[in-house]
Protein backbone atom coordinates (compact mmCIF):
# COMPACT_ATOMS: atom_id res chain seq x y z
CA UNK A 1 0.00 0.00 0.00
CA UNK A 2 1.31 3.51 -0.79
CA UNK A 3 1.59 5.74 1.96
CA UNK A 4 -0.45 8.64 2.00
CA UNK A 5 0.66 11.79 -0.13
CA UNK A 6 0.58 15.16 1.50
CA UNK A 7 2.24 18.60 0.37
CA UNK A 8 3.08 20.87 2.75
CA UNK A 9 2.88 24.49 1.35
CA UNK A 10 6.51 26.49 2.05
CA UNK A 11 5.39 29.84 1.57
CA UNK A 12 8.72 31.01 3.76
CA UNK A 13 6.85 31.33 7.12
CA UNK A 14 7.52 29.56 10.27
CA UNK A 15 9.02 26.56 11.01
CA UNK A 16 7.80 23.14 8.96
CA UNK A 17 10.14 20.82 10.06
CA UNK A 18 7.34 19.56 13.20
CA UNK A 19 4.69 19.41 10.93
CA UNK A 20 6.78 18.05 8.37
CA UNK A 21 8.40 15.18 11.09
CA UNK A 22 4.73 14.42 12.85
CA UNK A 23 2.74 13.85 9.54
CA UNK A 24 5.87 11.46 8.18
CA UNK A 25 5.89 9.84 11.81
CA UNK A 26 2.19 9.23 11.21
CA UNK A 27 2.73 7.00 8.30
CA UNK A 28 2.34 10.01 5.38
CA UNK A 29 5.11 10.61 2.35
CA UNK A 30 5.35 14.51 2.65
CA UNK A 31 6.50 16.83 -0.22
CA UNK A 32 7.59 20.51 0.79
CA UNK A 33 6.89 22.60 -1.74
CA UNK A 34 7.83 25.99 -3.13
CA UNK A 35 5.97 25.75 -6.23
CA UNK A 36 2.48 26.62 -6.84
CA UNK A 37 2.06 23.64 -9.80
CA UNK A 38 2.31 21.19 -6.82
CA UNK A 39 -0.81 22.04 -5.41
CA UNK A 40 -2.79 20.95 -8.15
CA UNK A 41 -1.32 17.77 -7.87
CA UNK A 42 -1.79 17.06 -4.28
CA UNK A 43 -3.89 14.36 -2.62
CA UNK A 44 -4.18 16.56 0.33
CA UNK A 45 -2.50 19.55 0.69
CA UNK A 46 -1.43 21.25 4.50
CA UNK A 47 -0.99 25.29 4.93
CA UNK A 48 0.73 25.42 8.30
CA UNK A 49 1.86 29.03 9.49
CA UNK A 50 2.39 31.29 12.80
CA UNK A 51 2.98 34.72 13.14
CA UNK A 52 1.18 37.47 11.51
CA UNK A 53 -1.80 37.59 8.77
CA UNK A 54 -0.69 40.04 6.65
CA UNK A 55 2.74 38.43 6.59
CA UNK A 56 0.66 34.93 5.63
CA UNK A 57 -1.15 36.23 3.00
CA UNK A 58 1.89 38.57 1.36
CA UNK A 59 3.82 35.37 2.07
CA UNK A 60 1.26 32.76 -0.28
CA UNK A 61 0.61 35.61 -2.79
CA UNK A 62 4.62 35.86 -3.49
CA UNK A 63 4.67 32.74 -3.69
CA UNK A 64 1.90 32.38 -6.30
CA UNK A 65 -0.33 30.15 -3.73
CA UNK A 66 -3.58 31.94 -3.99
CA UNK A 67 -5.53 30.59 -6.60
CA UNK A 68 -4.07 27.85 -6.91
CA UNK A 69 -5.10 26.78 -3.31
CA UNK A 70 -8.51 28.68 -4.29
CA UNK A 71 -8.82 26.11 -6.85
CA UNK A 72 -7.37 23.35 -4.99
CA UNK A 73 -10.17 24.11 -1.89
CA UNK A 74 -13.06 23.30 -4.69
CA UNK A 75 -12.22 20.21 -6.06
CA UNK A 76 -13.51 18.14 -2.52
CA UNK A 77 -9.59 16.74 -1.89
CA UNK A 78 -8.27 16.84 1.66
CA UNK A 79 -7.25 20.09 3.17
CA UNK A 80 -5.53 21.65 6.70
CA UNK A 81 -4.72 24.92 8.13
CA UNK A 82 -2.86 24.89 10.76
CA UNK A 83 -3.03 28.15 13.03
CA UNK A 84 -2.60 31.18 10.85
CA UNK A 85 -3.10 28.39 8.05
CA UNK A 86 -7.03 28.12 9.79
CA UNK A 87 -6.92 31.94 10.00
CA UNK A 88 -6.26 32.72 6.42
CA UNK A 89 -8.95 30.26 5.40
CA UNK A 90 -11.22 32.93 6.27
CA UNK A 91 -12.36 36.04 4.64
CA UNK A 92 -10.45 38.76 6.69
CA UNK A 93 -8.29 39.88 9.53
CA UNK A 94 -8.33 42.68 11.87
CA UNK A 95 -5.14 42.04 13.12
CA UNK A 96 -3.26 45.84 12.61
CA UNK A 97 -5.61 46.91 9.33
CA UNK A 98 -7.64 44.74 7.24
CA UNK A 99 -6.87 42.08 5.51
CA UNK A 100 -8.11 40.09 2.84
CA UNK A 101 -8.25 35.69 3.32
CA UNK A 102 -8.33 33.01 1.41
CA UNK A 103 -12.64 33.25 1.92
CA UNK A 104 -12.44 29.49 1.97
CA UNK A 105 -14.85 29.46 5.31
CA UNK A 106 -17.44 32.77 5.77
CA UNK A 107 -16.56 34.55 8.79
CA UNK A 108 -13.41 36.58 9.94
CA UNK A 109 -10.27 36.52 12.04
CA UNK A 110 -10.38 38.79 15.54
CA UNK A 111 -8.55 39.37 18.24
CA UNK A 112 -8.68 37.44 21.11
CA UNK A 113 -10.60 39.50 24.09
CA UNK A 114 -7.76 40.59 26.39
CA UNK A 115 -9.96 39.76 29.35
CA UNK A 116 -11.78 37.24 30.71
CA UNK A 117 -15.41 36.73 30.91
CA UNK A 118 -14.90 37.56 34.72
CA UNK A 119 -12.79 40.95 33.51
CA UNK A 120 -9.76 39.50 34.77
CA UNK A 121 -6.81 40.80 31.93
CA UNK A 122 -5.54 37.35 30.72
CA UNK A 123 -1.95 37.11 29.38
CA UNK A 124 -2.06 37.63 25.25
CA UNK A 125 -0.35 35.78 23.35
CA UNK A 126 -2.49 32.66 24.84
CA UNK A 127 -0.17 30.23 25.07
CA UNK A 128 -0.31 26.95 26.55
CA UNK A 129 -2.67 23.35 26.40
CA UNK A 130 -6.76 23.93 26.17
CA UNK A 131 -9.50 20.83 26.27
CA UNK A 132 -11.19 20.85 22.75
CA UNK A 133 -14.92 21.16 23.16
CA UNK A 134 -17.95 20.66 20.78
CA UNK A 135 -19.56 23.67 19.98
CA UNK A 136 -23.35 22.12 20.18
CA UNK A 137 -24.99 19.38 21.71
CA UNK A 138 -25.68 18.25 18.18
CA UNK A 139 -21.89 18.14 17.12
CA UNK A 140 -20.51 15.12 15.88
CA UNK A 141 -16.72 13.99 15.33
CA UNK A 142 -17.35 10.91 14.08
CA UNK A 143 -15.88 10.90 10.57
CA UNK A 144 -13.67 14.27 11.18
CA UNK A 145 -10.39 14.25 11.89
CA UNK A 146 -11.73 14.66 15.37
CA UNK A 147 -12.77 11.16 15.56
CA UNK A 148 -12.57 9.00 18.64
CA UNK A 149 -10.49 12.51 20.39
CA UNK A 150 -12.98 12.41 23.37
CA UNK A 151 -14.20 15.94 24.65
CA UNK A 152 -11.99 17.69 27.18
CA UNK A 153 -9.00 16.39 25.73
CA UNK A 154 -6.50 19.13 25.78
CA UNK A 155 -4.21 20.31 22.70
CA UNK A 156 -1.17 23.31 22.39
CA UNK A 157 -2.42 26.44 21.41
CA UNK A 158 -0.19 29.74 20.52
CA UNK A 159 -1.86 32.87 19.40
CA UNK A 160 -3.23 36.26 19.65
CA UNK A 161 -5.86 36.42 17.11
CA UNK A 162 -8.59 33.58 16.11
CA UNK A 163 -11.08 32.80 13.85
CA UNK A 164 -14.72 33.44 14.00
CA UNK A 165 -16.62 31.28 11.52
CA UNK A 166 -20.11 33.48 11.06
CA UNK A 167 -21.79 29.87 10.10
CA UNK A 168 -22.13 27.63 13.33
CA UNK A 169 -22.12 24.92 10.82
CA UNK A 170 -18.75 25.16 10.47
CA UNK A 171 -17.23 25.28 13.83
CA UNK A 172 -15.84 21.92 14.59
CA UNK A 173 -14.61 22.46 18.05
CA UNK A 174 -14.21 25.62 20.69
CA UNK A 175 -12.48 26.28 23.19
CA UNK A 176 -13.06 28.34 26.95
CA UNK A 177 -10.38 30.89 27.33
CA UNK A 178 -11.46 32.08 31.30
CA UNK A 179 -15.29 32.03 29.91
CA UNK A 180 -14.30 33.20 26.04
CA UNK A 181 -15.33 30.91 23.80
CA UNK A 182 -12.84 30.71 21.18
CA UNK A 183 -13.02 28.55 18.04
CA UNK A 184 -10.36 25.88 17.97
CA UNK A 185 -10.92 23.77 14.83
CA UNK A 186 -13.56 24.67 11.63
CA UNK A 187 -14.40 22.61 8.99
CA UNK A 188 -16.57 22.39 5.83
CA UNK A 189 -16.60 19.43 4.05
CA UNK A 190 -12.55 18.22 3.57
CA UNK A 191 -11.70 21.46 4.72
CA UNK A 192 -10.24 21.57 7.85
CA UNK A 193 -8.96 24.40 9.87
CA UNK A 194 -6.96 23.54 13.55
CA UNK A 195 -6.01 26.68 15.29
CA UNK A 196 -3.81 24.56 17.82
CA UNK A 197 -0.42 22.67 16.35
CA UNK A 198 -1.81 19.17 16.12
CA UNK A 199 2.06 18.63 15.39
CA UNK A 200 2.72 19.60 19.22
CA UNK A 201 0.18 17.98 20.74
CA UNK A 202 1.57 14.67 22.00
CA UNK A 203 -0.13 11.67 21.06
CA UNK A 204 -3.71 13.45 20.66
CA UNK A 205 -2.26 15.68 18.42
CA UNK A 206 -0.60 12.63 16.43
CA UNK A 207 -4.09 11.09 16.38
CA UNK A 208 -5.95 13.86 14.91
CA UNK A 209 -2.92 13.62 11.91
CA UNK A 210 -3.81 10.40 11.45
CA UNK A 211 -7.62 10.67 11.52
CA UNK A 212 -6.68 13.52 8.68
CA UNK A 213 -4.59 10.90 6.64
CA UNK A 214 -7.27 8.41 6.63
CA UNK A 215 -9.54 10.18 4.76
CA UNK A 216 -7.08 9.55 1.66
CA UNK B 1 -6.01 32.62 33.93
CA UNK B 2 -5.45 29.67 31.85
CA UNK B 3 -3.68 26.32 32.29
CA UNK B 4 -0.91 26.15 33.39
CA UNK B 5 2.27 25.01 32.10
CA UNK B 6 4.47 22.46 33.44
CA UNK B 7 7.96 22.58 31.72
CA UNK B 8 10.98 20.12 31.81
CA UNK B 9 14.38 22.59 31.84
CA UNK B 10 17.29 20.12 30.87
CA UNK B 11 20.47 22.65 31.32
CA UNK B 12 23.12 21.00 28.53
CA UNK B 13 26.99 21.30 28.47
CA UNK B 14 28.63 19.24 25.37
CA UNK B 15 26.87 16.35 25.01
CA UNK B 16 25.72 16.21 28.71
CA UNK B 17 22.10 17.11 30.49
CA UNK B 18 23.85 18.79 33.45
CA UNK B 19 22.89 20.31 36.90
CA UNK B 20 24.29 22.85 38.96
CA UNK B 21 23.54 24.80 42.35
CA UNK B 22 23.17 28.75 41.13
CA UNK B 23 24.33 28.13 37.81
CA UNK B 24 27.76 26.44 39.17
CA UNK B 25 29.28 23.40 40.37
CA UNK B 26 28.02 21.29 37.55
CA UNK B 27 27.68 17.48 37.57
CA UNK B 28 26.97 15.38 34.26
CA UNK B 29 23.49 13.45 34.54
CA UNK B 30 23.52 11.62 31.00
CA UNK B 31 21.91 12.26 27.92
CA UNK B 32 19.68 14.53 27.64
CA UNK B 33 17.37 12.98 24.68
CA UNK B 34 16.81 10.14 27.03
CA UNK B 35 15.52 12.14 29.83
CA UNK B 36 13.64 14.42 27.10
CA UNK B 37 11.94 11.36 25.93
CA UNK B 38 10.95 10.23 29.36
CA UNK B 39 9.52 13.47 30.33
CA UNK B 40 7.39 13.36 26.92
CA UNK B 41 5.75 9.94 28.14
CA UNK B 42 5.10 11.31 31.35
CA UNK B 43 3.18 13.56 29.91
CA UNK B 44 5.20 16.96 30.29
CA UNK B 45 3.82 19.93 28.36
CA UNK B 46 6.80 21.51 27.22
CA UNK B 47 10.81 21.58 27.19
CA UNK B 48 13.64 23.99 27.47
CA UNK B 49 16.69 22.95 26.36
CA UNK B 50 19.63 25.49 28.14
CA UNK B 51 23.15 24.78 25.97
CA UNK B 52 25.19 26.61 29.27
CA UNK B 53 28.39 27.02 27.26
CA UNK B 54 27.31 28.13 24.49
CA UNK B 55 30.47 28.58 22.27
CA UNK B 56 30.66 28.05 18.73
CA UNK B 57 32.25 24.99 18.75
CA UNK B 58 30.01 23.14 20.96
CA UNK B 59 27.22 23.94 18.97
CA UNK B 60 27.13 20.93 17.03
CA UNK B 61 26.28 19.19 19.92
CA UNK B 62 23.04 20.90 20.74
CA UNK B 63 22.02 20.91 16.78
CA UNK B 64 22.37 17.18 17.50
CA UNK B 65 20.56 16.62 20.69
CA UNK B 66 17.50 19.33 19.11
CA UNK B 67 17.25 17.56 15.68
CA UNK B 68 17.34 13.83 17.83
CA UNK B 69 14.61 14.40 20.12
CA UNK B 70 11.93 16.15 17.78
CA UNK B 71 12.00 13.27 15.97
CA UNK B 72 9.90 11.80 18.60
CA UNK B 73 9.03 14.18 20.95
CA UNK B 74 5.97 16.21 19.49
CA UNK B 75 5.33 19.11 22.10
CA UNK B 76 6.83 22.64 22.29
CA UNK B 77 10.78 22.66 22.26
CA UNK B 78 12.45 25.77 23.41
CA UNK B 79 16.03 26.17 22.55
CA UNK B 80 18.58 28.78 24.50
CA UNK B 81 22.08 29.38 24.55
CA UNK B 82 24.72 31.07 22.51
CA UNK B 83 22.42 32.68 19.81
CA UNK B 84 23.71 35.68 18.68
CA UNK B 85 21.91 36.47 15.53
CA UNK B 86 19.31 35.79 12.96
CA UNK B 87 21.45 33.25 11.49
CA UNK B 88 21.91 30.83 14.59
CA UNK B 89 18.32 31.29 14.88
CA UNK B 90 17.43 30.04 11.83
CA UNK B 91 19.91 27.10 12.27
CA UNK B 92 18.03 25.86 15.72
CA UNK B 93 14.82 26.19 14.50
CA UNK B 94 15.95 23.68 11.39
CA UNK B 95 16.97 21.45 13.55
CA UNK B 96 13.65 21.11 15.24
CA UNK B 97 13.07 23.94 17.67
CA UNK B 98 10.27 25.78 18.04
CA UNK B 99 11.11 29.05 20.12
CA UNK B 100 14.41 30.45 20.83
CA UNK B 101 15.06 31.47 24.26
CA UNK B 102 18.05 34.57 24.23
CA UNK B 103 19.54 36.72 27.15
CA UNK B 104 23.10 37.07 26.71
CA UNK B 105 22.93 38.52 22.85
CA UNK B 106 19.71 40.79 23.28
CA UNK B 107 21.75 42.79 26.58
CA UNK B 108 24.57 43.54 24.25
CA UNK B 109 22.22 43.99 21.42
CA UNK B 110 18.43 45.04 22.06
CA UNK B 111 17.51 45.29 18.48
CA UNK B 112 18.17 41.16 18.15
CA UNK B 113 14.78 40.83 19.92
CA UNK B 114 12.99 42.55 17.09
CA UNK B 115 14.82 41.09 14.35
CA UNK B 116 13.55 37.42 15.80
CA UNK B 117 10.17 38.30 16.53
CA UNK B 118 9.68 39.98 13.27
CA UNK B 119 11.68 37.09 11.32
CA UNK B 120 9.91 34.29 12.78
CA UNK B 121 7.05 35.79 15.08
CA UNK B 122 6.40 36.98 18.57
CA UNK B 123 5.66 33.42 19.44
CA UNK B 124 9.02 31.90 18.68
CA UNK B 125 11.04 34.76 20.74
CA UNK B 126 11.75 33.99 24.35
CA UNK B 127 13.26 36.79 26.23
CA UNK B 128 15.25 34.71 28.80
CA UNK B 129 16.19 36.90 31.94
CA UNK B 130 18.55 35.03 34.26
CA UNK B 131 17.82 37.65 37.70
CA UNK B 132 19.90 38.20 40.94
CA UNK B 133 18.57 39.97 43.71
CA UNK B 134 20.16 43.49 45.00
CA UNK B 135 17.84 44.76 47.17
CA UNK B 136 14.52 45.35 48.37
CA UNK B 137 12.46 44.42 45.21
CA UNK B 138 15.36 45.31 43.54
CA UNK B 139 17.24 42.85 40.87
CA UNK B 140 19.94 42.86 38.27
CA UNK B 141 19.96 41.01 34.87
CA UNK B 142 22.97 38.77 34.57
CA UNK B 143 24.26 37.29 31.66
CA UNK B 144 27.02 34.65 30.33
CA UNK B 145 24.41 31.80 32.41
CA UNK B 146 24.69 34.11 35.52
CA UNK B 147 28.28 35.08 35.38
CA UNK B 148 28.26 38.58 34.46
CA UNK B 149 26.46 41.56 35.92
CA UNK B 150 24.72 43.72 33.12
CA UNK B 151 23.67 46.83 35.52
CA UNK B 152 20.54 46.26 34.07
CA UNK B 153 17.22 46.42 36.17
CA UNK B 154 15.41 43.13 35.50
CA UNK B 155 12.07 43.84 35.74
CA UNK B 156 12.66 47.23 33.58
CA UNK B 157 14.20 44.81 31.10
CA UNK B 158 11.35 42.70 31.32
CA UNK B 159 9.28 45.59 30.30
CA UNK B 160 11.65 46.68 27.63
CA UNK B 161 12.07 43.00 25.93
CA UNK B 162 8.21 42.49 25.51
CA UNK B 163 7.96 45.98 23.92
CA UNK B 164 10.82 44.62 21.28
CA UNK B 165 8.56 42.21 20.28
CA UNK B 166 9.13 39.31 23.05
CA UNK B 167 5.79 36.61 23.12
CA UNK B 168 7.27 35.21 26.01
CA UNK B 169 9.94 35.69 29.20
CA UNK B 170 12.00 32.91 31.00
CA UNK B 171 12.85 34.12 34.61
CA UNK B 172 15.48 32.50 36.21
CA UNK B 173 16.60 33.33 39.78
CA UNK B 174 20.57 32.73 39.74
CA UNK B 175 19.85 33.18 43.69
CA UNK B 176 17.73 30.26 44.17
CA UNK B 177 18.63 28.37 40.65
CA UNK B 178 19.52 24.80 41.32
CA UNK B 179 18.97 25.02 45.66
CA UNK B 180 15.86 23.53 45.80
CA UNK B 181 14.80 26.60 48.54
CA UNK B 182 11.80 27.97 46.58
CA UNK B 183 10.81 30.40 43.84
CA UNK B 184 11.89 33.98 44.39
CA UNK B 185 8.17 34.41 44.22
CA UNK B 186 8.96 38.28 44.54
CA UNK B 187 10.87 38.34 41.45
CA UNK B 188 8.23 36.33 39.39
CA UNK B 189 5.17 38.56 41.08
CA UNK B 190 7.03 41.35 40.14
CA UNK B 191 7.63 40.84 36.34
CA UNK B 192 4.48 38.67 36.06
CA UNK B 193 2.35 41.59 36.84
CA UNK B 194 4.29 44.00 34.85
CA UNK B 195 3.95 42.65 31.51
CA UNK B 196 1.31 41.43 29.36
CA UNK B 197 3.05 38.32 27.77
CA UNK B 198 3.76 35.00 29.80
CA UNK B 199 6.19 34.25 32.11
CA UNK B 200 7.79 30.95 32.99
CA UNK B 201 9.13 30.71 36.43
CA UNK B 202 12.27 28.89 36.47
CA UNK B 203 14.81 27.92 39.30
CA UNK B 204 14.11 26.75 43.12
CA UNK B 205 11.54 24.32 43.17
CA UNK B 206 12.58 22.03 45.73
CA UNK B 207 8.62 20.43 46.91
CA UNK B 208 5.14 20.91 46.16
CA UNK B 209 4.64 24.00 48.24
CA UNK B 210 7.33 25.78 46.34
CA UNK B 211 5.06 25.05 42.96
CA UNK B 212 1.80 26.28 44.94
CA UNK B 213 3.30 29.48 45.90
CA UNK B 214 5.16 30.77 42.96
CA UNK B 215 1.79 30.10 41.35
CA UNK B 216 -0.42 31.71 43.63
CA UNK B 217 1.57 34.29 45.04
CA UNK B 218 4.20 34.96 41.79
CA UNK B 219 1.24 34.42 39.30
CA UNK B 220 3.70 31.93 37.32
CA UNK B 221 2.11 31.25 33.75
CA UNK B 222 4.52 28.37 33.53
CA UNK B 223 6.42 26.54 35.78
CA UNK B 224 10.40 25.37 34.58
CA UNK B 225 11.78 22.14 36.79
CA UNK B 226 15.28 20.98 36.64
CA UNK B 227 16.99 18.79 39.57
CA UNK B 228 13.66 17.39 41.34
CA UNK B 229 12.96 15.71 37.81
CA UNK B 230 16.54 14.94 37.02
CA UNK B 231 17.24 13.19 40.26
CA UNK B 232 13.98 11.67 39.83
CA UNK B 233 12.40 12.67 43.33
CA UNK B 234 9.31 13.73 41.96
CA UNK B 235 7.27 13.02 38.27
CA UNK B 236 5.55 14.62 36.01
CA UNK B 237 2.74 12.44 36.80
CA UNK B 238 3.24 13.79 40.72
CA UNK B 239 3.07 16.97 39.97
CA UNK B 240 0.05 17.45 37.77
CA UNK B 241 -1.58 15.15 40.35
CA UNK B 242 -0.62 17.36 42.84
CA UNK B 243 -2.08 20.79 41.11
CA UNK B 244 -5.04 19.54 40.79
CA UNK B 245 -5.66 18.49 44.69
CA UNK B 246 -4.04 22.01 44.90
CA UNK B 247 -6.91 23.28 42.55
CA UNK B 248 -4.33 24.79 39.90
CA UNK B 249 -5.87 24.17 36.56
CA UNK B 250 -3.52 22.10 34.19
CA UNK B 251 -3.66 20.31 30.95
CA UNK B 252 -6.09 17.46 31.12
CA UNK B 253 -4.13 14.62 30.29
CA UNK B 254 -6.65 11.64 31.12
CA UNK B 255 -9.40 12.91 28.76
Amino acid sequence: MNRPGVTVIDYGIGNLLSVRRAFEHCGAEVLLTTSPSDVDKADSLVLPGVGAFSNGMAGLSAGGFLEPIRKYSRTGRPFLGICLGMQMMLEASEEFGVHEGLGLIPGNVVSIPPAGADGKPHKIPYIGWNDLLPPTQETDWKGTILAGIPPGTAVYFVHSFAAAPSSPEHRLADCDYDGRVISAAVRRGNLYGCQFHPEKSGEAGLRIIKNFLAVL
Amino acid sequence: MGTLRLIARLDIKGPNLIKGIRLEGLRKLGDPNRFAKKYYEQGIDEIIYMDIVASLYERSNLVNIVRKTTQDVFIPITVGGGIRSVEDAKEILRAGADKLAVNTASIKRPELIREISEKFGSQCMVLSIEAKRTGERKWEAYCDNGREKTGIDAIEWAREGCRLGAGEILLTSVDREGTRKGFDCELVREVSTRVPIPVIASGGMGNYSDFAEVVASGHADAVAVASVFHYGEITVMDLRREAITRGIKVRNVEA
